[in-house]
């Protein structure tokens, strides 16, 4: 029974992972059309994410395989519900995979600006996706008593949920070009910077509704009260934190900030939905839990030991890699995107 | 039942299109790996630009495998979630070890290798094309590990109505995961092999860089032959093992409605009608498939409709011949293309050691086509693996037409199998001109994007 738990947590952390670390990826994506003036820039910003983003992505793949194996009536259920919406996505990071690749290696300026507008749509709509789909986590979705999602592609939007992933999207925006101010100096520093303090405020602002629109939309108020507890105030304060962090040009710090503001709204989602993993809105006996959507204690006790056998080496080498590619980027440098 | 055959076209679509991009990504890997152990050990700076060269089309290449391969991990919650739901506590975690251990390794070590260039030393960034190259294989065992139990379920008990894991080492010591694995991979070799022959070929031809070239077409030609051979080899194993497991499958490859004679004669062309059963041309060689079958010239292989009603008494009515003409031919043309790609490959590895290559344009230009036949033999070995199984998606315990969703409606699997398919094919159109694009311009443009010269490059627009 405990083993239920440790993976909710697992997947959790799975997910949290995917946000943090691809999240300032999808930031990248969606600034460097904006931040970047020349061809040169646009490159050079690209190559900031270069080496990391592909192995980003694997923490989205590596959720849902543990989906698969730790509580397959959850994946199952989420992955034929949210059929339309897996589509973008997948469609999405179909483009956004080969636009890195094939974006720099041929030189007609009307190919590569193509692959830049496809890098942006690409890297903006899986944050929209995820943040809708976040947000219906929450709301909980039409699950019959078979466990079989039974209401459309357009029951997954409302104003609610839409803000969920224009929340996401934003906070990626702010992840992203406060990673690139540590990635990048002189002007593209400034310009990163400046963007961060700008998209900071909007975030603010929209997160802050999506919290308020949360007590409406969810079963949060009725779950914990009128204050949410430590973890989600935590969410807050570090947001907030990031435009002082800017002003004094603390870089790294800010970065932190928007990553503790990431990782402690990724905790108040799965906390609020635990033990449930899919809430049912027409009777909430229908509700997924832990329990009655996982695999048998054999499997998870297998998965478990695999798991920890083998999450500390992987890591030890992405860790590695962020320290061998830590060094900024500069205007006449090779670059290989 | 139309949603049925939707999510199979596209299961066999998708699949398939994945899978021409995964062989070449692990044959080429390690023939690069190779290359840029000589590069370290020798310090010769040809095949440093050997490496960098194959590295390029690699990466191409690699792109399009991974975002197809993402497609593949969705798939089954999307278009087959009662599948999932049955299968998903044995078959879930082959697909999550294989995300944990080999998805991350080889994704990290993929980007290592490419910008670690100048950041590492040469010993290291070697062992980066190492550690990809032991990803991309360590990958391999885990999916196969899942198809393997589709094959032949091992390692499971049914209760709570679904197929619950039991014992774990009994799902990766599955006899049918080790006869799959060694021929699929093997056969993934022999497609870098001759794609490096054959690329390599080209360039002979034109007497344009030889001193990579050559050199290239050395070790690609070896590499040929020697995993042609063992994927051969290795797909008789396997043929031998479908006896005990699928025998079925076997019957059908045959085209054989009924069981052989003792000393079973193998079918080289059989005009097949499917509907009345029977074969009204079929041209045999005698104690072949007794061969293929028990490796010894004697034996009777089962037949079509003596199968047929040994599972009718075992798992009730029903029909459970698979469609035998595609099973048959696509069989058949796994043979031809492997037997060709060893006769190619022993004749170049002849004409190399004879050091006589240069002067053979015509084998040289053939090889170039040769390019194909690893593709054409997984395409079809595949297709006979899979469809071979049919009715049964999990062999014995669910058949595929209740594996499906059953909220997704045809309208919906339409849209995805229409929008995959049209985006497959943009994306294979792009990849084949960007392969063709850095094979004319050769090793040593187009190094660095921002050093290429526009006016050599044709505006795709």
């Amino acid at each position: 029974m405990t083993l239920n738990v440790v993976w909710f947590v697992l997947i959790a952390t799975l997910f949290t992972g995917f946000f943090v670390l691809e999240g300032f990826d999808f930031g990248v994506g969606m600034l460097t059309p904006w931040l970047g003036h020349t061809d040169e820039q646009r490159r050079l910003l690209m190559n900031t994410i270069g080496p990391f983003w592909d192995a980003n992505e694997v923490w989205l793949i590596t959720a849902g395989g543990a989906m698969f194996a730790a509580f397959p009536n959850w994946y199952a259920t989420l992955f034929s519900g949210f059929y339309m919406a897996l589509f973008i996505l997948l469609l999405a990071l179909i483009v956004r995979g080969v636009a890195f690749e094939f974006r720099s290696k041929l030189a007609a300026p009307r190919w590569r600006k193509s692959w830049d507008w496809l890098l942006f749509a690409s890297s903006l709509l899986p944050p929209l996706l995820w943040g809708v789909a976040v947000a219906n986590f929450m709301k909980g979705v039409p699950i019959d008593g078979k466990m079989e999602f039974v209401g459309t592609f357009w029951d997954l939007l409302s104003p609610y949920t839409v803000l969920g992933g224009l929340s996401l999207v934003l906070l990626s925006v702010s992840h992203g070009a406060l990673y690139l101010s540590l990635r990048t100096d002189g002007t593209l520093q400034e310009t990163a910077r400046e963007a961060a303090r700008r998209m900071g405020v909007l975030t603010s602002l929209v997160l802050l509704l999506f919290v308020v629109l949360s007590y409406y939309n969810t079963d949060m108020f009725s779950k914990t009260g009128v204050d949410p507890g430590a973890i989600p105030v935590l969410a807050g304060m570090s947001l907030l934190a990031v435009p002082f962090f800017i002003h004094w040009k603390r870089d790294g710090w800010a970065f932190f900030m928007t990553t503790l503001t990431i990782v402690f709204s990724s905790i108040t989602v799965f906390l609020d939905l635990f033990p449930r993993v899919m809430i049912s809105s027409l009777n909430p006996n229908w509700s997924l839990t832990i329990y009655n959507a996982a695999s048998g204690p054999y499997s998870l006790r297998v998965m478990t030991i695999v798991t920890l056998s083998v999450l500390p080496f992987v890591l030890a080498y992405q860790s590695w890699t962020y320290w061998v590619f830590r060094s900024r980027l500069r205007i006449g440098g090779h670059l290989d995107y | 039942m139309l949603n049925v055959f939707l999510a199979r076209w596209q299961f066999g679509i998708t699949t398939v299109y994945h899978f021409l991009f995964v062989p070449l990504t692990i044959g080429l890997i390690i023939l690069i790996a190779v290359m840029e152990s000589m590069y370290v050990a020798s310090g010769n700076d040809v095949y440093k630009r050997m490496t960098k060269f194959w590295g390029k089309l690699f990466l191409i290449n690699f792109a399009v495998g991974v975002v197809t391969g993402i497609m593949q991990e969705f798939q089954f919650g999307m278009n087959w979630s009662s599948y999932s739901r049955f299968v998903g506590d044995v078959f879930g975690p082959p697909l999550a070890i294989e995300a944990l251990a080999a998805f991350f390794l080889e994704s990290t070590f993929v980007a290592v290798w490419l910008f670690g260039w100048d950041k590492l030393s040469p010993k290291v960034h070697v062992l980066a094309a190492w550690l990809v190259a032991f990803g991309v294989s360590l990958s391999a065992v885990w999916i196969l590990a899942a198809n393997a139990f589709m094959q032949e379920p091992v390692g499971y008990v049914l209760q709570h109505g679904r197929a619950e894991m039991n014992n774990f080492w009994a799902l990766i010591s599955n006899y049918q995961l080790w006869v799959e694995f060694p021929h699929v991979w093997f056969g993934a070799l022999s497609t870098g092999a001759f794609f490096v022959t054959g690329v390599s070929a080209w360039y002979l031809v034109r007497k344009r860089d030889l001193e990579v070239f050559t050199r290239s077409f050395q070790i690609g030609v070896m590499f040929a032959l020697v995993a042609s051979v063992l994927t051969v080899v290795l797909g008789h194993e396997q043929a031998q093992h479908l006896m005990v497991a699928q025998p079925m499958k076997m019957a059908a490859s045959e085209a054989l409605w009924n069981t052989s004679a003792y000393h079973a004669p193998w079918s080289i062309f059989a005009v097949i009608d499917e509907a009345r059963q029977v074969n009204p041309v079929d041209i045999k060689i005698p104690y072949v498939l007794s061969i293929l079958a028990y490796n010894h010239p004697y034996g009777s292989v089962p037949g079509i409709h003596q199968i047929q009603a040994l599972y009718q008494s075992r798992y009730g009515p029903g029909n459970y011949i698979p469609l035998v003409w595609v099973i048959y031919w696509s069989f058949r043309v796994m043979v031809l293309a492997g037997t060709l790609m060893i006769l190619l490959a022993l004749y170049g590895v002849i004409l190399t050691l004879k050091n006589r290559i240069s002067r053979h344009t015509t084998y040289l230009k053939w090889m170039v086509f040769a390019i194909a036949l690893p593709y054409i033999g997984h395409t079809t070995g595949w297709i006979m693996t899979e469809m071979g199984r049919q009715p049964w998606v999990v062999m014995g315990l669910l058949k595929t037409n209740l594996g499906v969703s059953p909220t997704v409606t045809s309208a919906m699997v339409w849209t995805t199998l229409l929008g995959f398919s049209l985006i497959y094919l943009v994306m294979g159109l792009v990849d084949v001109y960007m392969f063709v694009h850095f094979i004319r311009k050769g090793p040593d443009l187009g190094e660095d994007p921002s050093e290429m010269d526009a006016k050599l490059t044709p505006a795709l627009s």
